[in-house]
């Protein structure tokens, strides 16, 4: 550890403060549907959609439509991109001539990619084609996180809104959301990247002979305008198999600051939005508070582990930290944060090869994804993730003084506190079943590339992922099988949709409560007493369910590491 | 559900023209104009004939060249498939490996502290770098095959680091192709 790493480390947390709440004014600007800078421009386009489309803006839906919008357009998405990968070898912009994606591959990545969790059972570069890659891939990265902006939007009217039949319009959250925000903030970024050295291209793979007289094949691409979405979006799928660790998707120090700043951007800022529609910006800095404090935690203990060398190899004559899967010009601090905002935020991509991380590393990386995603979280899922925490807290809370729990003037009853549940006990039903499941499977621990505790943290890390919606890996681990491919994408189909489907029962059922003026036997959730709270609530509730599962995996390989046990 | 169909169809047509390929090819045609050597994969040509990419790192096995970091990629800088070892901190396989790696890293310089870059692999495999540290254990290899002074490479090497991004992001870093490249126009 040294004082610069942690210097880096208070950089990236200032940033993130200053740019919340400007992001967050213009994100409400934009989904309340006033004018801003870009509308001159856009607005023209947003009604050409509409018109063609059929949708009418002004019109509101129940929580049913809603859901059913969001269902249909997911399952149309679903599709196109199965038969897009299926059919690669039959389309244009495939220069390297290759075959079309197996089955059970091509259903795994495009549940991965329509669910906003971007796994990849596959390496960019040797699998997909270009068209694949953009219209495939990159489409599904800006309407997935559109996707799931508009389900934070709509359990946020659910609270804001009084005696309402409607949460707002699908088709409207999700056509704005890509128009102003993503698809602006993306083209920025992207050329932002390219001027850094990120390539864009449609050249076919170079043949380079390198200064010792060998042949050395580069892999090109359209790489700046993926990883800009990829990032922002909170999607997280490599252009390359080693994502966001290629020189090429994150050539220098600089571009890796800008990028793991992106991923999260999005999902802070959010909360500021949140606030606003609420009105009072306050209840969406408790929030970030949560959010913030949980992931400068987590950030801090990532660097501290992964600055200990190996004790078992340092003795052999090797100077410094554990530099396994690390790149030379991100160093520790770098790599640290990113390991960290990237598993809290639900993106997924990553800099440093997770499956090589301390055990203790290791450990951090899976309880930011086990906790719901709701540290920051992904575009839109983070929001709503603590916003379930948020109703749990309070709900709590009235148990222990024999109150009807409100939060935000809302009655919290029995009917959204069962939908509540049902979606913070899906997640760990398919996530810990399968894991066990894998782990007595002979056909899938085939597919571990590390033995003893750490194989079964592979397993873990897999499905921890799958079902947080993240898409990172512990990447050791051969998940390219007709068995890891299925129970992945089943996974992630739950992680996914038995949270959303839920949330937008709780946000119709609450949109149509009345508002109770605050009394003084309301409990405040805008103030420093809420955030401790709601951090217990997240820890006890995310975290003690997968304590035995951990214990098992990170926990024993690192009391092995110190004892100096080898698998 | 049905009712929803037409616009579903329609916006995901419509995004799909929109964000899949109007967006990419803007991007494309951009950068292009604007900055052509970083869209193309920042490529060194070098008489017509593309020699490698100043971003990507190649293998460098002759004594006279400073070597980079182990790679996972293929059989080694494979920049057509790129990958780290993803074995853990208990792997006895990784152990193994460190063991051997140190072995001649160990006889080129006795006596001193391996930098861990050179015994760890990379994430990407084709990591360009290693650090100043790991470039100056080196020198007593290099300087024997190229009959220089530990001076000179010393030089060399500080002439080729490059520093931390806005003075104190991430780590100095010296470009192991580049520098290889100095070296060879110094003194062939």
């Amino acid at each position: 550890m040294s004082a610069n790493g942690w210097l880096q480390i208070a950089f990236y947390f200032i940033v993130l403060v200053l740019l919340t709440r400007p992001l967050g004014g213009f994100l409400f600007r934009v989904f309340e549907g006033q004018r801003t800078l870009l509308s001159p421009v856009l607005g023209p386009v947003e009604r050409g959609f509409y018109r063609l489309a059929g949708v009418d803006a002004k019109q509101d839906q129940s929580w049913i439509s809603y859901t059913g919008a969001l269902l249909a357009f997911n399952a149309c998405g679903f599709l196109l991109l199965y038969l897009i990968l299926r059919l690669q070898n039959f389309l244009p912009l495939n220069p390297q001539d290759l075959a079309g994606v197996s089955p059970h591959l091509a259903f795994n990545t495009a549940v991965s990619f329509v669910t906003n969790t971007n796994w990849q059972s596959y390496g960019g570069e040797t699998t997909l084609s270009y068209f694949s890659q953009i219209i495939g891939l990159t489409t599904q990265n800006f309407v997935s996180a559109a996707t799931g902006i508009g389900v934070a939007l709509a359990l946020t009217r659910g609270l804001a809104r009084r005696k309402a039949s409607g949460i707002g319009n699908f088709w409207v959250d999700l056509t704005r959301a890509v128009l102003y925000v993503l698809l602006p903030l993306a083209l920025l970024s992207a050329l932002l990247l390219v001027a850094l050295g990120v390539p864009q291209n449609f050249s076919a793979y170079t043949e380079a002979t390198t200064l010792e007289g060998a042949k050395q094949i580069i892999a090109q691409g359209p790489v700046a305008s993926q990883l800009a979405i990829k990032q922002l979006g909170s999607n997280g799928g490599g252009f390359f198999n080693v994502n966001s660790a290629h020189p090429f998707e994150n050539p220098s120090a600089l571009t890796n600051f800008i990028e793991s700043l992106f991923l999260i951007l999005i999902a802070a800022a959010l909360t500021n939005t949140f606030g606003r529609m609420v009105k009072d910006e306050r209840q969406g800095w408790a929030l970030f508070g949560a959010m913030a404090l949980l992931l400068a935690a987590g950030t801090a203990a990532i660097y501290a582990a992964e600055s200990s060398p190996n004790p078992a190899i340092a003795p052999m004559g090797v100077e410094g930290p554990n530099l396994e899967g690390k790149e030379t010009r991100f160093g520790v601090s770098q790599s640290a944060i990113w390991a960290a905002a990237t598993t809290a935020a639900s993106n997924g991509s990553v800099n440093t090869m997770h499956d090589s991380l301390n055990p203790l590393s290791g450990l951090v990386t899976m309880v930011n994804m086990q906790l719901g995603e709701s540290i920051f979280g992904g575009v839109g899922a983070g929001l709503y993730g603590m916003l379930v925490y948020a109703l749990l807290s309070v709900f709590i809370a009235g148990l222990m003084v024999g109150r009807t729990p409100e939060y935000l003037g809302k009655k919290i009853e029995a009917r959204e506190m069962k939908f509540v549940m049902l979606a913070i006990l899906c997640i760990p039903t398919v996530l810990l079943g399968f894991t066990a499941y894998a782990s007595v499977s002979p056909t899938m621990l085939g597919g571990l590339n590390n033995a003893g505790p750490h194989g079964f943290s592979e397993i873990l890390y897999a499905f921890t992922s799958a079902a947080g919606n993240n898409g990172s890996a512990f990447a050791g681990l051969t998940a390219n099988a007709p068995l890891w491919n299925t129970l992945l994408g089943i996974t992630m189909l739950v992680g996914r949709f038995a949270m959303i489907v839920p949330l937008l029962a709780v946000a119709g059922s609450l949109a149509a409560k009345n508002v109770i003026p605050p009394s003084p036997g309301t409990f405040p959730t805008n103030n420093g007493l809420f955030v401790g709270l709601l951090i217990a609530i997240v820890l006890i509730v995310g975290g003690l369910t997968f304590f035995p599962a951990l214990a098992l995996g990170p926990i024993v390989e690192h009391l092995a590491m110190l004892a100096g046990q080898t698998f | 559900m049905l009712n929803h169909l037409r616009p579903a169809l329609i916006l995901l047509i419509g995004f799909s023209l929109l964000t899949g390929a109007v967006y990419p090819l803007a991007v494309t045609g951009i950068a292009q104009l604007a900055a052509p050597e970083q869209a193309a994969g920042s490529l060194i040509n070098v008489n017509g004939s593309v020699i490698g990419s100043a971003l990507i790192g190649q293998p460098f096995v002759a004594e006279k060249y400073f070597h980079g970091r182990p790679s996972a990629a293929g059989t080694g800088y494979d920049a057509g498939a790129s990958s780290g070892s993803n074995l853990g901190p208990t792997s006895a396989k990784l152990h193994g490996q460190i063991k051997e790696r140190l072995v001649a890293l160990q006889a080129s310089n006795p006596g001193v502290a391996v930098p861990g870059e050179l015994v760890y692999a990379s994430a990407s495999g084709l990591d360009p770098d290693v650090s100043p540290a790991a470039a100056a254990f080196q020198i007593p290899r290099v300087a024997k095959a190229r009959g220089l002074s530990a001076e000179q490479l010393q030089t060399l090497i500080d002439q080729n680091t490059g520093h931390r991004a806005l003075g104190f992001l991430g780590e100095p870093t010296v470009n192991v192709l580049l520098l290889n490249r100095a070296l060879d126009a110094f003194k062939p």
